[in-house]
């Protein structure tokens, strides 16, 4: 299809247009690839007193280890300092906070989706609310009973709490997702005999895969990228990556291994571009679902 | 659906909400109207061939039983909502009778924790808001413009400072602006001042920190805006040029009364996203020039005291906060759900 009659612009406004664009991907993009290229190098040459530029060129990387690139960093972080443990942590956090979330979410969300009652309407709604509250307000209510029963500190807990911070932005989603799915579809299994439970389990199971997919990919952003909850509910030995790296910045930076951060942070970024790598098309759609309907 | 079906299905769901969102509500409630309890202090006589003295000690065997007895604390009432680190009453008043004039009231009045921390959150929401959309709109329309093939990939980077963790992008801006780092180096030289540090300086670090604050809330606003413009209608845009419409005129009749609604939603889950800002100020190691009402509550919690009752009292403030913010947004569904049933 050629371009449309009305998409046609003028010249110089498709000029300013074109260099707006290279401007943001490069704005957009820098910082990672900056910090990417300065992970492998020192932290003379990443934070230069001297010259900006020796972060490109190197020459105290080259004169500390005799290699242009340093794999020293890393080494630091994942194994000196067992990042790789907070690594593992991070990998059971997530995979739990998903499956728990997405199957308790599909269940709301599957019932909110076919009850015509009022009260569906405001369970969203006090959801919607919900949603909106700052997880660390809520923290400081966990803080004093789990220390009273012991639960403080365990990866379980702060597993289930990230499932339940997750709810309201899962029940929503879904909700969404489950109405367009024609209500025919279970309603005729019912008529044929299947109860409510066995339509859902052989009716609607099966087609509802894409919306799963897409609201697991941002149930998995919430739990990958929380801070307050990880940070404020589990001790130092569960602690998952991203309070980890804000303990190596009140460490390391006394010692002068700030460059273990800058490893393990790009580290941390790594499986966040491998996601949008190959889940862009249903990240996008997830973003636009809720807002396109309105 | 039944009743009981409808019952059986959301309790998963539900149970959870209700035990880690909805009971911690009453919880920081309940704790915010108690303090930790004081030692428990006897008099004790000591005597010998001089006399009798009375010295007072403290018993620690009941000062124990007393805090397993009653973990929250004594109950010490609204209190604690009108010292000094929260709404700080009195000294507002003194402020008030004092102070010379609004500008010295207002600059005054900062230097008050929560007033502070209300202050830059209320200022960091209201800018990053509106210019994250502005941006996001601007990006959007030049995507929009480029040749399909290449839409993927610059949709692809565009999402990149959203999707990052919120405390590791920052940290990437936070190590870049560093006086050591590329960006530091380069705001540096570009105002001639080799000593300038971003760190030391409260209005660059509350602009650091709303530029972050675009950085990362600005892709959003693209991926809604460019969804938005894939859709609208081109027999619309079509017969308005037929008629003569000029560029700008099918621009503001055409295209956005289709993206308003977006705007709107855009605007409701940013607002409430940005009110809760919090990891930037970690990163950025801002504590000391820019608290948030988050932070606020983080600074409270962590730390070798925890003091509880003062970051449940800064909790329910921050709870009332954001209902009061989405209070608008409640009044008007109470209303159309009312139209719709009535």
């Amino acid at each position: 299809m050629s371009t449309r009659l009305a998409d046609r612009r003028p010249p110089a406004m498709q000029a300013i247009l074109i260099g707006f664009l290279a401007l943001w991907l490069v704005i957009a993009a820098f910082p990672f690839l900056w910090t990417l290229w300065g992970s492998f190098k020192v932290e003379g040459d990443f934070f230069s007193k001297a010259d900006w530029a020796n972060a490109l060129r190197g020459p105290l990387t080259r004169a500390e280890t005799g290699g242009a690139f340093t794999g020293a960093g890393y080494h630091g972080a994942w194994i000196q300092e067992s990042f790789w443990r907070a690594a593992i942590n991070t990998l059971i956090v997530v995979v739990s906070v998903v499956t728990i979330s997405l199957t308790f979410g599909t269940l709301g969300g599957y019932a909110l989706s076919r009850s015509p009652y009022r009260y569906a309407f405001w369970l969203l709604i006090v959801a919607l609310v919900f949603r909106a509250m700052p997880p660390i307000a809520l923290i400081s209510g966990y803080l004093l009973p789990f220390y009273q029963w012991n639960l403080w500190g365990h990866l379980p807990t702060a597993i289930i709490v990230l499932v339940a911070i997750n709810q309201p932005f899962t029940l929503w989603m879904l909700t969404s997702f489950f109405r367009n799915i024609p209500k025919d579809l279970d309603e005729s299994a019912m008529v044929d005999g299947c109860s409510r439970f066995q339509a859902f389990r052989h009716v609607i199971i099966p087609v509802m895969w894409p919306g799963v997919i897409t609201t697991g990919l941002f149930s998995f952003l919430l739990a990958y990228n929380d801070f307050a909850v990880t940070a404020m509910l589990l001790d130092k030995e569960n602690q998952t990556m991203i309070p980890k790296i804000a303990f190596f910045l009140g460490t390391t930076q006394t010692k002068g291994n700030v460059m273990f951060a800058v490893a393990a942070v790009v580290s941390a970024t790594a499986p966040l571009f491998l996601l949008v790598v190959f889940f862009q098309r249903q990240i996008v759609s997830g973003l636009t679902a809720g807002a396109v309907k309105g | 659906m039944k009743h009981r079906t409808f019952f059986w299905f959301i309790l998963p769901s539900a149970t959870a909400m209700l035990l880690f969102i909805a009971l911690p509500i009453v919880s920081v409630l309940i704790q915010s109207v108690h303090a930790p309890h004081q030692q428990v202090i006897r008099e004790v006589e000591n005597c010998n061939v001089f006399g009798c003295t009375t010295t007072t000690v403290v018993d620690q065997e009941a000062t124990r039983l007393l805090r397993e007895a009653a973990p929250m604390g004594r109950f010490v009432g609204t209190g604690i909502y009108t010292d000094r680190n929260h709404l700080a009453i009195s000294e507002v008043g003194a402020l008030w009778t004092k102070s010379e004039g609004m500008g010295d009231f207002f600059g005054q009045l900062l230097n008050l924790p929560f007033y502070g921390a209300l202050a830059f959150t209320l200022t960091y929401t209201a800018l990053v808001t509106p210019l994250a959309i502005l941006l996001g709109f601007a990006v959007a329309l030049a995507v929009n413009a480029i040749p399909r093939l290449f839409r993927g990939p610059a949709i692809f980077v565009s999402l990149l400072p959203m999707i990052v963790t919120p405390l590791v992008g920052a940290l990437i801006l936070f190590w870049m602006v560093d006086a050591r780092g590329i960006l530091g180096a380069a705001i540096q030289s570009l105002v001639g001042d080799p000593t300038l540090s971003i760190k030391a300086s409260t209005p660059l670090m509350w602009a650091m920190l709303i530029v972050y604050g675009i950085w990362s809330t600005s892709p959003f606003a693209f991926v809604v805006y460019y969804a938005g413009l894939q859709t609208v209608p081109q027999d619309t845009l079509e017969s308005a040029m037929i008629d003569g419409a000029t560029r700008w005129q099918r621009i503001r009749h055409v295209i956005f009364p289709h993206l308003l609604p977006l705007t709107t939603f855009m605007a409701l889950i940013k607002i409430m996203d940005n009110f809760r800002v919090f990891e930037p100020i970690v990163s950025f190691n801002a504590g000391a020039h820019a608290q948030s009402l988050s932070y606020f509550i983080y600074s409270d919690l962590g730390g070798e005291t925890r003091l509880l009752s003062s970051a449940a009292a800064t909790s329910v403030l921050t709870i009332l906060g954001v209902v009061i913010l989405l209070s608008p947004v409640l009044v008007r569904t109470w209303r159309s759900f009312g139209k719709e049933t009535a």
